[in-house]
């Protein structure tokens, strides 16, 4: 009885052991960092070099190094095309609340906007609209699904 | 001023309901043991005239449909057992003028309903008794005249009218939901607004699916809802007029309104507005269309609710960190956090009652839908899921609607999303069956305020 409940205890410990190796693989396949996309999946581009799109942490809307780095190419490239001007669309992954969400994805697309325009580009040519977790561009229930739809992403307004 | 309800009902006490009731149901506690009640179908009366009242139901079977539909609410309600009718010895016409008790105690019945229906010049009549079978007494008689089209709705105040006498407490079943109909791939979610009787019949669609619609509230007063619209991909909080489909945009505000509500009195919406990365909660007055600034913060505040005597809101906030629940008087002063347990709380609403808020909890990647008391204490989780938000309370506080979605594959396949309903016992929960699939629901006040 007892030898029968040590096989099980150890088939368990097994189990957690082969499931977690797995959760580390995945990790490990550099589209992650944290939990912020760092991959090219869904990434359109505005113009030769620059990305239409940044990422977020869950719950958060620090731009990421990453973010930055892509925010300045997409304003160096508005300050090259004077007459173009943006919307920013930010959005929220499906494991939010409906309300709360429409916030944050507000609250990214304004972290966006306002790193565009300390690096130049007047407010009057970036609007702003939120989409909360209403438009996912990956549909799946995953964390890298979850990953590419926490974002904000810069789309030409005219 | 708003015409409270679309038609007259005319309601004749018959006899005194009797002062103490012999057969009473606990709602309180989770009810294992429901009440067995016999619904004996109401008969028609000679002499009515024949009518069509929709493709399957005539004056041959009205009185039918009425019981059946008396019955499926009493069950759903989770404190009824009504009893299999072929075990029924008495005919219908009989037990309504004097029930044989020995023969309805005899399939264990407790309680018993009877009734008849008269069809006379264009008018429905029905009339229903409420038997005590152990006590061998009559306790509630009452009677309706109204337009034969409203039938289904006798049946929704009947079922009230049964649920007030046998718990003491006013009923639910008189009511519709307001709710977002989906339809469509996760990526480009079509989304309706929708409006249906409480127990899932007579879908109507509101708007056409042009545009994104989300959060639909009834208005506890009036014919109106108001709900957010991405209408000219402008997303702005709206007012509807039920009746005549007259809707505008509620305020003149340069950003995104957004998670609106009715004050208890009906006479304001409150709701959010971002700026900046900003959102702050505010108040509109509909009828002076002042507005007024609640919160001034640089965190996320929204979701508000008012507690039913007005004095008070709840909303959720992220200025601890992370989104929690706070309570403030309607003047935005005195701003409380009262949610403290591990994980997120967020969508608070205020029972009816006004002694529970309702939430919506993440915890460890699991969604929860829970009580507390307005100070915080005696959290209770209700139900957990993969996802799940959004409670609305039914009219008597007793029962809760939310929202659920499944899981989806890496392709989006397996996704749905459904009403359901749950006791504030934590029993008896239920999947709501919608055309489509549905979110956002929100329920509507008793309509014949019974």
């Amino acid at each position: 009885m007892s030898a029968q409940l040590i096989r099980n205890l150890l088939l368990v410990i097994l189990a957690t052991l082969a499931l977690s190796a797995c959760s580390t693989t995945k990790k490990s396949n550099n589209l992650l960092q944290g939990d912020v996309y760092t991959g090219t999946e869904t990434i359109e581009y505005l113009a030769t070099g620059v990305p239409d799109r940044v990422f977020f942490a869950t719950n958060k809307s620090v731009l990421t190094t990453a973010a930055r780095d892509t925010l300045r190419k997409q304003a160096a490239w508005m300050r090259k095309n004077k007459d173009i001007s943006v919307t920013l669309e930010g959005h929220a992954d499906e494991r939010g609340t409906r309300e709360y969400n429409l916030a944050l994805g507000e609250r990214r697309a304004n972290a966006a906007k306002d790193y565009l325009m300390t690096y130049g580009i007047s407010g009057n040519r970036i609007n702003v609209i939120s989409y909360g977790k209403e438009r996912p561009v990956n549909s799946g229930s995953t964390p890298l699904a979850w990953s590419q739809n926490r974002r904000a992403v810069t789309v030409k307004a005219n | 001023m708003i015409k409270k309800i679309l038609f007259s009902l005319v309601l004749i006490l018959l006899f005194k309901q009797q002062v103490f009731a012999i057969t009473t149901i606990d709602i309180t506690r989770g009810n294992l043991d429901p009440l067995p009640i016999a619904i004996s179908p109401l008969y028609m009366s000679e002499g009515s005239e024949n009518i069509k009242l929709d493709n399957s139901v005539n004056q041959k079977n009205v009185g039918e449909k009425i019981s059946e539909i008396v019955e499926i609410n009493l069950k759903r309600s989770g404190l009824f057992n009504p009893l299999n009718k072929s075990a029924f010895v008495q005919k219908p016409d009989i037990a309504h003028l004097k029930p044989r008790f020995e023969d309805w105690r005899l399939i264990k019945a407790q309680v018993l309903v009877t009734g008849k229906i008269l069809i006379k010049e264009g008018k429905l009549r029905v009339e229903f008794r409420l038997w005590d079978v152990v006590a061998a007494k009559e306790i509630l008689a009452l009677a309706f005249t109204t337009v034969p089209n409203n039938w289904r709705r006798v049946a929704h105040i009947i079922s009230d009218k049964i649920y007030m006498r046998l718990t003491g407490e006013s009923g639910y079943f008189d009511t519709r939901i307001i709710y977002v109909s989906e339809s469509g791939p996760k990526t480009q979610r079509i989304k309706k607004l929708a409006i249906m009787d409480q127990d899932g019949a007579n879908t109507k669609y509101l708007t056409l699916g042009n545009e994104l619609v989300l959060t639909p509230r009834f208005s506890p007063t009036a014919q109106l809802v108001t709900y957010l619209s991405y209408f000219r991909n402008l997303p702005r909080v709206y007012l509807l007029d039920i009746e005549t489909g007259i809707q505008e945009v509620v305020g003149d505000f340069p950003g995104m309104t957004f998670a609106p509500r009715f004050s208890p009195d009906g006479k304001k919406i409150i709701m959010s507005f971002a700026q900046n990365g900003n959102s702050d909660i505010y108040t509109m007055d509909i009828e002076t269309r002042v507005v007024e600034k609640l919160t001034d913060h640089p965190s996320i505040d929204t979701s508000p609710s008012y507690s039913p005597d007005g004095k008070y809101i709840c909303f959720n906030s992220d200025r601890s960190g992370l989104q929690q629940i706070y309570i403030m008087r309607s003047d935005g002063s005195k701003v409380k956090r009262i949610s403290f347990g591990k994980g997120l709380y967020g969508t608070p609403v205020w029972s009816p009652r006004g002694d529970l808020i309702a939430f919506t909890k993440v915890s460890k990647g699991r969604f929860y839908i829970g009580v507390m008391r307005t100070d915080g204490t005696g959290e209770r989780l209700l139900t957990e899921n993969f996802y799940q938000e959004a409670p609305s309370w039914a009219p008597n506080g007793r029962v809760l609607i939310f929202y659920r979605e499944t899981k989806s594959d890496s392709e989006g396949k397996g996704f749905t999303a459904k009403l359901w309903s749950i006791d504030l016992t934590g029993y008896n929960e239920r999947e709501i069956s919608t055309k489509t699939d549905a979110s956002d629901p929100s329920w509507s006040s008793l309509l014949s305020g019974n």
